[in-house]
C-alpha cells in the first residue's frame, strides 16, 4: 500500500504526495467541532533564543497505513529531541487565541445607569532492514537513526543528492509527485535533514488510540522558519496553516512576508451572532483579497497569563510545559505557581496564513520582536434596548443614534466581508437610510 | 579649500519630501507599528540633539536637514516596545555622528548606526523587514531612482552597484539550490531593501571617496548582507553588514582614494593625487565648513 505524505502538517513538508482532500486540520469557533477552514495544519512553534520545539497537528481521517510526513529539519534530531504531544492542549490553545465575537446591551436609555453587560460567545515502509540500509546508500541515503516513539515509526533521512532520496522514497512506498526532487535538493544543500515519520500499527493499537496524536520536535538552530514549499509542489490550491508562536519577549512576525493585524473591535449586525462561523471564514477571505493574497495574518497576540475576554481560559503550566515551553517552571516540582490571572513569562503570536505557490514562493522566515502589546481578533454586536418605556425626552436622540448605528453596522460588514450591503440591510430588516421599516397591517394578519 | 557658495539646490531637499511623503504613506496605508506621536518624537528628539551637538561643538550653523532626514529614516525602519527607546534611538543616531569620527568624516551612517546599536542593546526595539512586503514597491522605486536621477547621481553608483551584486547573489543562490526565479524575484521586491539601497547606503557622507572605492563598498555590504542571511541566519542581514563594513571605508579610502563629499557641491569623486581633505582631522570636528555634517 501507497503512503500518503499527509499534507496537512504543515511542514507538511509534505503534502508532497499526493494530495487528498481527507486531511483537515479544522478551525475551531463557537463549538469544539465546527471546522471552518478546510486543507488547514496547526503548528505550535516554542522559541527563545535558538531552541525551537514544533508541535505538528494533523487531523488525518484515512487509514493509518496511509500516514506518512516528511518535514526538513536543520539538525540531526536524536530520540530523546521527539516526543508525542496531546491533541487536547492544542486544541485548548487554538480555542484560547481564536477571534471572537463579544455582545453587549444597551442600557434602558431612559434609565441613565450605565448597566453593561458583556457576553463573550465565540466563539512508510517498514522498518528499514540491514538489506535497506544497503539500498538506501546506494542511492546516497543516509539512515541517520531511526526511532520509534509512540505510534511513530520515525527515520531520520540525509542524502547526498536529491534524485537518490526521491527514488528511496519511491521504492519504500511513497507516492512523492513530480517535481518534488527539486525542492528536496534546495533543502539538502542547506544541510537540511529529513524527518519522515509514518505509523506503526502494531503500536498504534497497543496504546488505543483512536487518533493520531501531535508529534513534537525539538532542536536547536539559528532558523527560525517553516518550509511549506514542499507542501506546495503538488498542489494548485490555497491552503491555510496556523501558527501558534510561544515567545519568552514578544509577538511575533514574518520578515519575508507582510504580517497584518485583522480588523478588529468594529460592530457587526446582531445576526452574526448566528453565523459567526460565515461571517469569520468570509471576513479572512475578503482580507486575504484586499491584501492581494500576499500577506500573513495576526489574529492574535497576547501574554499567556490572561485574556480579556476570555475565548477559553489561558493555557496552564503543565499544558505550557508539554508544548515544550521549557522555562515555565514545572509545576509537579512545586516551584513557581503563577496564580490564575497572574501575567506568565509567555507570549502568544497566533498568525494564519492562506498560501498557495503565485503569492508565497519562499518558505516563512520568522523573528521574534519585543512588542508586547496585547491584539485580539474581537467584533462587537450591540442589542438595542428591549423594554417598552419609550417615553422619556432621551428616547428620540436615542433611536436617532440607534437607526444611525445600525447604518454603520452594515457598512462594516459588508467592507469586512464583501457581502453585498441590500443584503446585509434586508436580513438586518433595515431601510436604505437605516430605519426599521414601519410593519403594514397585513403584516399582522398571519404570523408567517 | 573651495567655500564658494553655490546656487544648485541642496538634493537633501528633494529627500526630505520624498521620505516625508513615504512615512505618510506608510502610517496611513499600512497602519504599521508607528503613531504620529512616535514620529513627533523621533523628528524632534532627532533636531534637539543636533542643535544641542551644534551648541557644544561650536558649529556656525544648526543644519536640521540631515537631522529631518536621520529621523525620517528611523520613523521607517525603529520598531519599539516604548516610544522612549524611539527617542533614544534617535538621539543615538544623531550623536553618533558628532562622536564617532575618523579624518573629519564621520563613519557610520546615523540612521544605520542607531538601528544596530539599538538590536543590540535593547530587546524593546527590533526592525520588520518584511513591513511593506511587495505592495509599495513600485513607489518606493520610483521615489528612490527619482532622488538619485535629479539630486544624488553623484552617489547613484553605489546604490547601483549594490542592488546588482544584491541582486546577483540572490538569483546565483536560488540556480544553486535549484529554486525557481520566483523566489530572488520576491526577495528583490522590498521595500525596505529600496529604502536601505536609496537612502542609506547611498548616503554620500560615509560611503567611500572614490568610485571604485564606493563599487567595492557595495559588493562587499551585499556578501556580508548574504553571509549574515544566509549562512548565519539572522534577520536584518543588510543593516548588520552595512555597519561592519563601514568601518572598513576609512581604509578603502587609503587604497583608493578621492575627493570628500559637499553636499554643495555634489561630484562623482574621482581618482586623485594627494587627497586634500575639507576638515582637519582628529577626534572633533573643527567647523570649517558652512554644511556641516551630512546625513
Amino acid at each position: 500500500m501507497k503512503r500518503l505524505l499527509v499534507p496537512c502538517l504543515f511542514l507538511s513538508a509534505l503534502a508532497l504526495w499526493a494530495p487528498r482532500a481527507d486531511c483537515f486540520c479544522g478551525f475551531y469557533v463557537a463549538k469544539g467541532d465546527a471546522k471552518i477552514f478546510n486543507k488547514a495544519s496547526k503548528v505550535v512553534m516554542v522559541r527563545d533564543e535558538d531552541r525551537t520545539v514544533l508541535t505538528m497537528v494533523n487531523d488525518f481521517k484515512g487509514n493509518p497505513e496511509e500516514f506518512a510526513v516528511v518535514v526538513p529539519v536543520p539538525t540531526s534530531i536524536a530520540k530523546q529531541q521527539i516526543h508525542i504531544g496531546d491533541k487536547a492542549v492544542v486544541d485548548h490553545l487554538d480555542a484560547y487565541s481564536a477571534p471572537r465575537l463579544v455582545e453587549y446591551f444597551d442600557p434602558d436609555p431612559c434609565q441613565i445607569m450605565a448597566m453593561e453587560k458583556s457576553a463573550l460567545r465565540m466563539q512508510m515502509a517498514p522498518m528499514a532492514s540491514a538489506k535497506d540500509e544497503a539500498r538506501a546508500r546506494s542511492l546516497g541515503v543516509t539512515i541517520e537513526s531511526r526511532y520509534t516513539v509512540g505510534e511513530y515509526d520515525i527515520l531520520i533521512l540525509s542524502a547526498k543528492e536529491s534524485g537518490g532520496l526521491e527514488t528511496w522514497l519511491r521504492d519504500n512506498g511513497y507516492t512523492v509527485p513530480p517535481g518534488a526532487s527539486r525542492v528536496l535538493g534546495g533543502y539538502l544543500k542547506q544541510g537540511m535533514r529529513f524527518f519522515v515519520a509514518k505509523v506503526n500499527l502494531k503500536e498504534k493499537s497497543k496504546l488505543g488510540y483512536a487518533y493520531l496524536r501531535p508529534i513534537q520536535v525539538a532542536y536547536e538552530s539559528a532558523k527560525f522558519t517553516l518550509p511549506i514549499r514542499l507542501g506546495m509542489v503538488n498542489s494548485e490550491g490555497t491552503q491555510d496553516l496556523f501558527v501558534y508562536a510561544l515567545t519568552r519577549n514578544g509577538r511575533v512576525e514574518t520578515t519575508n512576508y507582510r504580517t497584518v493585524r485583522l480588523p478588529e473591535g468594529m460592530d457587526v449586525p446582531e445576526f452574526v451572532k448566528d453565523e459567526f462561523e460565515d461571517f469569520y471564514r468570509s471576513m479572512f477571505a475578503q482580507q486575504v483579497r484586499k491584501e492581494r493574497g500576499e500577506a500573513v495574518f495576526l489574529e492574535y497576540a497576547w501574554n499567556m497569563g490572561w485574556c480579556d475576554p476570555c475565548a477559553a481560559d489561558p493555557l496552564s503550566q503543565e499544558e505550557l510545559r508539554s508544548l515544550g515551553v521549557w522555562w515555565v517552571p514545572d509545576p509537579s516540582q512545586g516551584r513557581g505557581f503563577v496564580p490564575p490571572g497572574g501575567s506568565q513569562q509567555v507570549f502568544i503570536t497566533r498568525l494564519h496564513v492562506r498560501y498557495d505557490r503565485a503569492h508565497f514562493p519562499e518558505d516563512l522566515v520568522f523573528q521574534q520582536t519585543g512588542d508586547q502589546q496585547n491584539f485580539q481578533a474581537r467584533f462587537v454586536i450591540r442589542h438595542a434596548w428591549a423594554g417598552d418605556d419609550h417615553a422619556c425626552p432621551n428616547w428620540d436622540a436615542y433611536a436617532r443614534d440607534l437607526k444611525k448605528r445600525r447604518g454603520q453596522e452594515a457598512e462594516n460588514l459588508a467592507t469586512l466581508t464583501g457581502w453585498g450591503v441590500g443584503s446585509i440591510r434586508r436580513k438586518m430588516n433595515l431601510a436604505s437610510d437605516g430605519s426599521v421599516p414601519e410593519s403594514k397591517w397585513w403584516d399582522r394578519i398571519w404570523s408567517n | 579649500m573651495n567655500t564658494t557658495p553655490s546656487h544648485r539646490i541642496d538634493p537633501r531637499y528633494y529627500q526630505i519630501v520624498a521620505l516625508s511623503c513615504l512615512v505618510l504613506y506608510s502610517v496611513i496605508w499600512f497602519r504599521f507599528g508607528t503613531s504620529p506621536f512616535q514620529i513627533a518624537l523621533t523628528l524632534g528628539t532627532a533636531l534637539g540633539t543636533q542643535y544641542v551637538c551644534t551648541r557644544i561643538w561650536r558649529l556656525p550653523r544648526f543644519d536640521s536637514k540631515s537631522a529631518l532626514i536621520s529621523g525620517l529614516g528611523l520613523c521607517f525602519l525603529a520598531r519599539t516596545s516604548h516610544p522612549l527607546l524611539g527617542a533614544l534611538t534617535a538621539l543615538i543616531a544623531i550623536a553618533s555622528k558628532f562622536v564617532l569620527r575618523w579624518k573629519g568624516k564621520h563613519v557610520w551612517n546615523p540612521t544605520n548606526f542607531a538601528l544596530v546599536f539599538m538590536l543590540i542593546a535593547s530587546p524593546g526595539f527590533w526592525v520588520s523587514p518584511g513591513q511593506w512586503g511587495s505592495v509599495a514597491f513600485f513607489g518606493f522605486l520610483v521615489v528612490g531612482l527619482g532622488g538619485l536621477v535629479v539630486n544624488r547621481a553623484a552617489r547613484g553608483d553605489v546604490a547601483y552597484a549594490f542592488l546588482a551584486s544584491w541582486g546577483a547573489l540572490l538569483v546565483g543562490r536560488a540556480l544553486w539550490l535549484g529554486q525557481p526565479m520566483t523566489i530572488p524575484y520576491h526577495q528583490l521586491q522590498s521595500g525596505t531593501l529600496l529604502i536601505f539601497a536609496f537612502h542609506m547606503i547611498s548616503d554620500p557622507k560615509t560611503t567611500p571617496d572614490s568610485r571604485a572605492g564606493r563599487i567595492l563598498f557595495a559588493a562587499l555590504v551585499a556578501l556580508g548582507a548574504g553571509f549574515v542571511q544566509f549562512v548565519l541566519y539572522r534577520t536584518n542581514g543588510l543593516l548588520w553588514s552595512y555597519a561592519v563594513w563601514s568601518a572598513a571605508v576609512p581604509l578603502i579610502d587609503r587604497i583608493l582614494p578621492g575627493t570628500r563629499y559637499d553636499w554643495s557641491r555634489p561630484v562623482v569623486g574621482g581618482r586623485l593625487k594627494g587627497v586634500v581633505h575639507e576638515t582637519p582631522s582628529g577626534p572633533l570636528p573643527v567647523p570649517v565648513r558652512t554644511r556641516a555634517l551630512g546625513a
